[in-house]
């Protein structure tokens, strides 16, 4: 399922409330129930055996099983109840030196195999205009392994009516805090996806992630102004337990954030108050300011400006006519002395972070998952790189971040977590507010906008405070700041120790052609960039 | 294979509805074949097809409604999916904006599907990508592109006898040509429902023009300038604003075309005169269904006229609400465009800015539909009337409802697809459209 469509079943689109498209409804009790692990051996065994039988040099199949749960509620009215399920086997190939995929819903082994006898008559057609044939990084076999996300309590398991429960004492706690409108939901997500290849892996794997989007509204009817807040949580590769609302978890301060465990009434309660707030807060005044990024706003700013430039595929163009290309090309990194960021800079990718969206034991084309530096001491070192892409970087193995959305689409490089280690000396957040002269605390992500090279962004954000001779005075409002990558890495100043580490993330990584997303975390501790240029985005109708 | 006809459909559907005992019953059927390749650095990377068909049932007892499905079509299966959506409802709380199923509902023919585009072949896709990377290659430029066609049914039944059917085929062209200094970049597209439309060579012809022209560019100020818009441009930023016509976003107070004080902008002039944009789905050149998922049937509606706004759309639910029509949105949007090319909009340029594509187009604020983007792959200096050079990218900070007010000539129509909806949209000379920085990006 992609943003879009999201939004339409979550009804904060177009307004209106539609069965996702991507995915079939199914009951409730069917979501807890596991897939045949039996069935799906014979039918890959049937495809691996098709595509060799038509020529294939190497196969893999996936037999993926996707299911989602959306409770979509706004003020005290459940909307919708929507329970998703998509099941088929995507068959990819190598033939003639060159890529081939088919899908199919059908779970039978004659189709299976007619998908995969396509994938390689597919590759054979493309073969004839083929000028890149394609090269593997080894990967040995591991026989049949299975791994699952260490979840405390399957969020599919947790009854309807506790859901309903929870989203309208939140809602109502919104209400009575000065919010006119609310809207609520629970995302959930497990993929249980079987994947085999020709290299002898039979791998099954069980993923859960879990997602409480939220937004508040506050209408000031008489003036026709209105603002909106949304919650400060993250989708998180965990269980219902992240929903518990331990107060271990919690980072005081401006507004409460949280790490591995949301209060969300506690959040609308604040996002009403703040909504309001923003209603009758000052407007920035533009010019260049300290900025200290909190992590639920430096995620967003990490996943564009760092995750993305560094995916191998578009610095080598693959991506050129949808995502972009990079602005940090091959050349740069051979020089072994790019200056990213400033030397307290150090950003490593991995497939492995507790809690993280992207952790997995294997990725899609069964590869063990690992952890590896991107930029260290502020100098580009790494990239992303899957089994076809390894030998242009001189890497032996991949980095293990294949990934495809679904049983229908076609596997390719996606992003790893992309985190921000925090700083190694002791420093708070308070510690860090207090040595700014002139700045800018943010919270939250707003608007997000780079270019197709990712040199220029221009980012917005929830909550904005102004820090004036190391106090907050205030909230304010308008707030977004333009820079450029490599200026806004090199004018890091400061980071935040570990206790402030936490992780953001996203469901809605989006790429490729056809598109799909993918779901990805980022960890930060608070951050501090020096002289941003901030602009007022204030403007008048008619 | 998955594209069921009329009679087949209608049979399938007709089996689900009689075995359901709950208040209210309705089936969704769908089903798709898709196809596609994509090629990038003068080579195919992937390609392939995918078929899928599903089956909704959603069961209401009162208001209390459940959702199941399957995919298979025995009469055990279906039998099955439709107590599993009935327990579903049954364990349910209410949902009170639930709308009970419509009653049988006449639906014009629209002419969405084309036999040719449903039987294209992987070698048609190979040999479109190689009439794409041979002129690329040739010219010092690679190509990355994707051609993705589809062929897909849906149909739809409920408990009241309402009965809708629908097919369509669509072919989409995408393409970026890069010259191999890394100084030039141009993008086209292509998108039909009849393949025959389709002229890939002629598509990627225009993007590798533009990658060799915007070769080496100059850096101008950020600044307000005219702009002339090609019309993709033009309706990735315009159609956004489309998102913000639900009525009841408007008598909620949250929206552009909400009113101080209460009410809604429906019925004011928001746009210049020459501002008119309407729905229709039996429009030859966007052809698409006559009904939504709700069984609605969707016409041809009026959204601006003469920069009016003539109607916002209402949900079934919204329109019960406030005792009016339900107002469904349209499947497709029409922009009404003048007589002259993009050529004769730049000979009456005095000094401009030719746009050929915006990218990563995000709100800034809903209030005043606030956007910010950037140009790419072809932004060209126009001086007297003539192109002069190529300049760098910018990022824009602008409003579509500020652009439409500031509007100096608009162009001929052009099919362009928005988010996957086919749209007609001009091409249009706008002043002081705002530039906020520059981009190195190329």
């Amino acid at each position: 399922m992609d943003r879009r469509n999201f939004l339409k079943v979550a009804g904060v689109g177009a307004g209106t409330i539609a069965l996702p498209v991507t995915g079939r409804a199914i009951a409730a009790d069917e979501l807890t129930l596991p897939a045949d692990a039996s069935l799906q051996r014979v039918l890959a065994d049937a495809a691996l055996a098709a595509a060799k039988q038509a020529g294939a040099s190497y196969a893999d199949v996936r037999v993926g099983r996707y299911l989602n749960q959306f409770v979509v509620t706004r003020e005290l009215k459940v909307q919708n109840i929507v329970n998703t399920e998509s099941v088929g086997v995507g068959v990819r190939v190598i033939a003639k030196d060159t890529w081939g995929f088919a899908a199919t819903s059908s779970l039978t082994p004659k189709a299976v195999a007619e998908a995969a006898r396509n994938a390689v008559a597919i590759a054979k057609a493309n073969s004839v205009y083929q000028t890149e044939p394609v090269k593997l990084a080894p990967v040995k076999g591991v026989g049949e392994v299975s791994w699952r996300t260490p979840i405390k309590k399957n969020a599919m398991e947790i009854p309807i009516a506790d859901k309903v429960d929870m989203l309208m004492a939140v809602n109502e706690a919104a209400l009575n805090n000065g919010a006119s409108f609310v809207n609520s939901t629970f995302y959930l997500v497990n993929e249980q996806k079987y994947f085999a290849s020709t290299d002898g892996s039979y791998i099954d794997q069980d993923i859960h992630r879990v997602w409480a989007p939220m937004s508040v509204t506050a209408v000031d009817k008489e003036t026709g102004k209105f603002r909106s807040r949304n919650g400060l949580s993250d989708p998180m590769g965990m269980g219902w337990e992240y929903f518990d609302g331990d107060d271990s978890e919690k980072i005081p301060g401006v507004t409460t954030r949280y790490r591995y465990s949301y209060d969300m009434v506690e959040d609308a309660t604040l996002a009403a108050q703040q909504a309001q707030a923003k209603l009758t807060a000052p407007s920035v005044k533009p010019g260049r300011y300290s900025l200290v990024l909190d992590p639920t706003h430096l995620m967003l700013t990490i996943h564009e400006s760092v995750g993305h430039p560094l995916e191998l595929d578009r610095v080598l163009g693959y991506e050129a006519n949808y995502a972009g290309t990079s602005f940090a090309t091959l050349d740069k990194w051979r020089t072994k002395e790019f200056e990213y960021g400033s030397s307290l800079v150090n950003l490593f990718a991995d497939k492995v972070q507790p809690h993280s969206l992207g952790a997995v034991g294997y990725d899609d084309e069964g590869v063990k998952t690992k952890k590896w530096d991107l930029v260290r001491d502020g100098v580009l070192v790494n990239y992303q790189a899957i089994r076809d892409q390894a030998h242009i970087i001189d890497e032996k193995e991949s980095h293990g971040c294949c990934y495809a959305d679904s049983w229908s689409t076609v596997q390719f490089q996606r992003m790893p977590n992309v985190s921000l280690e925090p700083g190694t000396e002791k420093l708070s957040v308070d510690e860090m507010i207090a040595d700014v002269e002139d700045g800018i605390y943010i919270v939250g992500r707003g608007s997000y906008s780079i270019d197709q090279q990712r040199y220029n962004f221009q980012f917005g954000g929830q909550l904005f405070y102004e820090i004036k001779d190391g106090e907050i005075t205030g909230q304010i409002e308008d707030v977004a700041y333009q820079s450029n990558t490599q200026e806004f890495w090199n004018a890091c100043s400061a980071i935040c120790d570990e206790r402030d580490y936490r992780l953001g993330g996203s469901f809605f990584d989006g790429k490729g052609q056809p598109s799909q997303v993918s779901a990805v975390s980022h960890g930060c501790a608070t951050t501090r960039f020096d002289d941003v240029n901030v602009i007022n985005t204030a403007r008048k109708l008619g | 294979m998955t594209i069921l006809n009329k009679i087949a459909a209608r049979a399938s559907l007709e089996k689900v509805i009689a075995l359901s005992i709950a208040d209210g019953c309705e089936a969704n059927l769908e089903g798709s074949n898709i196809g596609n390749i994509r090629y990038a650095r003068n080579s195919v990377s992937t390609a392939g097809v995918t078929e899928d068909i599903s089956l909704v049932v959603q069961c209401n007892f009162g208001k209390k409604v459940g959702t199941a499905t399957i995919n298979e079509f025995d009469d055990a299966s279906l039998a099955k999916v439709v107590a599993r959506a009935e327990e579903t409802a049954r364990l349910a709380p209410e949902s009170p904006e639930f709308m009970p199923v419509l009653g049988p509902q006449k639906y014009a023919e629209s002419d969405a599907f084309v036999t040719a585009t449903a039987a294209i072949k992987p070698q048609y896709r190979a040999k479109a990508a190689a009439a794409s990377i041979g002129p690329a290659r040739e010219n010092g430029a690679t190509a990355a592109g994707f051609l993705n066609d589809s062929a897909s049914f849906s149909a739809m039944m409920n408990s009241e006898g309402l009965f809708a059917y629908h097919t369509s085929t669509n072919v989409n062209f995408t393409v970026t040509v890069r010259s191999n200094d890394g100084t030039g970049s141009g993008w086209a597209s292509s998108d039909d429902n009849d393949v025959r439309r389709l002229d890939v060579a002629q598509t990627s012809g225009v993007a590798l023009q533009k990658a060799l022209q915007s070769r080496e560019a100059k850096a101008l100020e950020p600044g307000k300038y005219t702009v002339i818009l090609e019309p993709n441009a033009a309706a990735q930023l315009i159609g956004r604003m489309f998102f913000s016509f639900g009525a009841r976003q408007a008598d909620e107070g949250r929206s552009f075309l909400a009113k101080k004080g209460g009410g809604t902008r429906l019925g004011e002039q928001v746009f210049d005169e020459r501002v008119s944009v309407y729905g229709d789905p039996l429009d030859k050149r966007v052809p698409v269904g006559t009904w939504n998922q709700s069984g609605e049937p969707v016409g041809k509606l009026d959204i601006i006229k003469n920069g009016v706004v003539e109607n916002l759309f209402y949900s079934r639910y919204w329109a019960d609400f406030k005792g009016v029509d339900s107002v469904p949105q349209p499947n497709n949007l029409i922009m009404v465009g003048g007589d002259k090319t993009q050529e004769e909009l730049i000979k009456n340029t005095e000094r401009g800015i030719l746009v050929s594509r915006l990218w990563y187009i995000r709100a800034l604020d809903p209030q005043t539909q606030l956007y910010t983007g950037l140009t790419r792959d072809g932004t060209f200096y126009i001086e007297d009337g003539e192109i002069k050079f190529p300049v760098k990218n910018f990022r824009f900070n602008e409003s579509p409802v500020i652009m439409l007010n500031n509007l100096e000539e608009l162009g001929k129509g052009e099919r362009v697809s928005v988010f996957g909806f086919p749209v007609v949209m001009p091409s249009m000379k706008v002043r002081e459209f705002t530039f906020s920085s520059l981009s190195d990006a190329v």
